[in-house]
């Protein structure tokens, strides 16, 4: 079931990228629609997590680096935690609890509901009606929401770094943009897109697995979500040790 | 396709019907003919639905064949029976209607895939299949916002929405009370009337059977019990059939009523006898 999913989504990538015969415009609307939905209307928690933690990072970072006056590292210390672990382990956690488990409950419901049999009958593909729309959001919109908690964890704890650690705003930006490189924004958003997609599979798979009415609904979502945190865990450290390997 | 299909007979072969290992009905043999109304009928957990699910195609079947037009929906090859299968419409027993979409929404949903159609001939066409079940004023509603009637005739509304040959009916009339239950009834014969479709029809309900089968197929404990006209199923000797049809209840049921009775009259007894 597992593999046929990943089958039926790589079919439909395939699909979606022949440009001599583009998708039908309802299911392009679909996937726009799954875009704002993940992205857009997940601003908010994201941001306010993210300036939560840019402001811990700095002040853990400050009870330490004080004790031997290096004040100025709190900005590295922030940056990199941020860019390379933080922002793309709490976005996507943050969209698997929103997104992730939504997506189970809808189609496990769905299958409950027989809607999903009427969507064979109809002659449409539940992969590329259902699950697609919401691949292509999370495989988009985990990257991009990683940048933004990077950007407002990152201001957030310079500002606060400047009112309340004494630090200048200056030094701390500029601290930022000397010591952080492409190289650690990219492995970031490689690991956001990588547990964005990790998401998507697990949530949806758990979905068509449902069977036994509403009980199994609240199964398969808990377990859905348990499953989508065990394997971005599994899998940040497969790419963190990448990273390193290829420093 | 090769061939047309305008309102084709259905024929099984031996069909044998399950789950898994679990084979819950064998040795089904009939013809549902073209441009009639067929009743598959029988008891709760017979296996009709299952078989209607054969016959869609959406479970596959243990053993036996399904000829639907011509075509041995086992041989024919994938694309041929999709093509098939968007000439079938399929009401499910809640109406399976997507609860994300609006009722306009649902109906037009097989049209945007499987034509080319503008949106505006596509919403007159979904007026028109609105129309044609009475739900011409609820196009904007969602499927929680309706009656279970009421969603059951959308789910017929959207199963008509590409034309179909063949239209397959699971339960139309359960859960309805019977005002409502003959509503879906004479929709289902003026459907039959006015497009000419092979019409098959799962249900247990006797006064739907009565009202709307050319031809009844009857199944129960496993096996197909019954298959032909309706005028010649009363005259059926089978006990099951005569059971069923003169709706008497079970022997285990007159058992376990038996014994409820004589319980109760005894407790009686007992608390005269106090007083």
């Amino acid at each position: 079931m597992l593999v046929g999913l990943a089958v039926d989504l790589m079919r439909c990538a395939g699909r979606a990228l022949r440009p001599w015969r583009p998708e039908k415009p309802y299911l392009r609307a679909r996937t726009i629609s799954h875009l704002a939905w993940v992205g857009a209307d997940s601003l908010a928690i994201v941001s306010v997590i993210a300036a939560c933690v840019g402001i811990i990072l700095s002040l853990q970072a400050a009870i330490q680096l004080e004790k031997v006056g290096a004040m100025s590292y709190v900005a590295n210390l922030v940056g990199f935690s941020l860019v390379t672990e933080l922002g793309p382990l709490l976005t996507c956690l943050i969209l698997s609890g929103r997104a992730g488990a939504a997506f189970t409950a809808e189609i496990a419901t769905m299958r409950i509901s027989e809607e999903i049999d009427a969507l064979a009958v109809m002659g449409i593909d539940p992969v590329r009606f259902l699950v697609w729309p919401k691949f292509v959001a999370m495989a988009v919109m985990a990257p991009l929401l990683t940048i933004w908690a990077d950007a407002v964890g990152i201001t957030a704890g310079g500002i606060f770094s400047s009112l309340v650690l004494g630090l200048s705003g200056k030094v701390y930006f500029n601290q930022i943009a000397y010591f952080l490189g492409f190289k650690d924004l990219l492995s970031g958003l490689v690991k956001s897109a990588g547990f964005g997609v990790a998401i998507t599979v697990i949530s949806c798979w758990q979905g068509f697995l449902a069977r036994e009415g509403a009980a199994d609904v609240g199964r398969r979502t808990t377990a859905a979500v348990v499953q989508s945190i065990f394997v971005m865990i599994l899998l940040d450290l497969f790419f963190t040790a990448l990273n390193y390997i290829f420093r | 396709m090769s061939g047309r299909l305008e309102s084709p007979d259905i024929a099984l072969s031996d069909v044998s019907v399950g789950y898994g290992e679990r084979t819950v009905l064998s040795g089904v043999t009939t013809v549902l003919p073209g441009g009639k109304v067929s009743v598959i009928l029988g008891g709760s957990g017979c296996g009709k639905s299952t078989l209607l699910r054969n016959i869609i195609g959406l479970v596959p079947i243990q053993g036996g064949r399904i000829v639907l037009g011509g075509h041995d929906m086992a041989e024919i090859a994938e694309a041929e029976r999709l093509d098939i299968r968007r000439r079938m419409g399929v009401l499910f027993q809640d109406g399976a209607l997507l609860g994300s979409l609006r009722l306009g929404e649902n109906i037009a949903l097989p049209l945007r895939e499987h034509t080319e159609l503008t949106d505006s001939l596509i919403e007159e066409i979904v007026r028109l299949k609105l129309k044609l079940v009475g739900l011409a004023d609820f196009m904007d509603y969602f499927p929680s916002e309706l009656s279970g009637g009421m969603r059951k005739r959308a789910g017929l509304a959207r199963a008509m929405a590409l034309d179909p040959a063949v239209l397959l009916c699971d339960e139309p009339t359960s859960g309805l009370d019977p005002i409502t239950a003959a509503d879906m009834d004479q929709l289902i014969l003026e459907l039959r009337a006015t497009f000419d479709m092979t019409i098959v029809v799962v249900t247990h309900d006797l006064e739907s059977l009565y009202a709307i089968a050319d031809h009844v197929v009857v199944l129960s404990a496993g096996r197909m019990l019954f298959q032909g006209p309706l005028a010649r199923l009363s005259a059926s000797d089978d006990p099951f059939i005569q059971q069923f049809l003169a709706r008497q209840p079970s022997r285990e049921s007159r058992i376990l009523g038996g014994s409820w009775s004589a319980m109760v009259d005894s407790r009686r007894e007992s608390a005269v006898g106090r007083g």
